[in-house]
């Protein structure tokens, strides 16, 4: 069984690795994630949102869905963990007694 | 001298004074520092997320230095749970009312309606605003994470 999953593991891993082969040189300019938006945001960002850190402009505006939802990601886990794993006191006495 | 000595007795095993001490002098700096990182994140690397974290830390290492109780003294579990609801309210409520005030959502200039600050300046504001949003939410969260896990659930003493 051990034998099958590693085998498993090498196939996906193989197949993955062979998969990136087709991607872009890093940092192509060429490459179309440079060349659809990313130029658009280069040179329009700091002229539409007055924010000279181009990061926080893309996060906070352009973005700012998707900042959204990571913020009520990390809302939500910290929510998760309470319900789950808060427990009162008069509990851990009850068992003690 | 001697109070020293009898602060030192009266620790209890795995208390050191001498971190003790330091944390007392480093944290209100941890703090300062985590703020800078949020109100400046228009310029330098940073924002809410990464500051925000800053300022979790600096309670986990005073519930590390100390014991959770005294941790808690400083951010008590019901503020750091209206902290937390109040950072994901302030992000959404901020995209909710540039979707009231004739926008699209999450549309800052929308808000010029509210104080005519110019669209293009709103657009810098809002972004503050829900940076700021971001990182309360992440700083409670940072602490009530360390402190459910840590002290078992239970909130009292912690490691």
């Amino acid at each position: 069984m051990k034998a099958l999953a590693l085998f498993t593991t090498l196939v996906t891993g193989a197949v993955l690795l062979y998969g990136t082969m087709d991607f872009p040189a890093f940092g192509d300019p060429q490459s179309p994630a440079s060349t659809h938006i990313s130029a658009y945001f280069i040179e329009e960002a700091v002229h539409e949102t007055h924010v000279p850190n181009l990061v926080t402009a893309v996060l906070g505006d352009y973005r700012g869905y998707d900042t959204m939802f990571e913020t009520v990601v990390i809302y939500c886990a910290g929510l998760a963990v309470i319900s789950v794993l808060r427990r009162k006191k008069s509990d851990k006495e009850d068992s003690r007694s | 001298m001697k109070l020293l000595q009898e602060q030192t007795q009266k620790l209890k095993i795995g208390e050191s004074l001498i971190i003790q001490t330091a944390s007392r002098l480093l944290i209100p700096f941890i703090q300062l520092f985590g703020l800078y990182v949020i109100v400046h994140g228009h310029y330098s690397p940073g924002g809410g997320f990464q500051g925000g974290v800053i300022l979790g830390a600096s309670f986990v290492l005073l519930a590390l230095a100390f014991d959770q109780k005294f941790s808690m003294q400083y951010m008590s579990e019901k503020t750091s749970g209206l902290l937390a609801n109040t950072g994901a309210l302030i992000f959404v409520g901020t995209g909710t009312l540039c979707a009231i005030f004739g926008g699209l959502f999450l549309h800052y200039s929308a808000l010029d309606v509210l104080i005519p600050l110019g669209p293009i300046e709103w657009r810098s504001f809002g972004i503050f605003i829900v940076e700021v949003g971001v990182g309360l939410a992440v700083m409670s969260n940072m602490a009530i994470l360390f402190w459910v896990l840590g002290s078992n659930g239970e909130m009292d003493e912690g490691l």
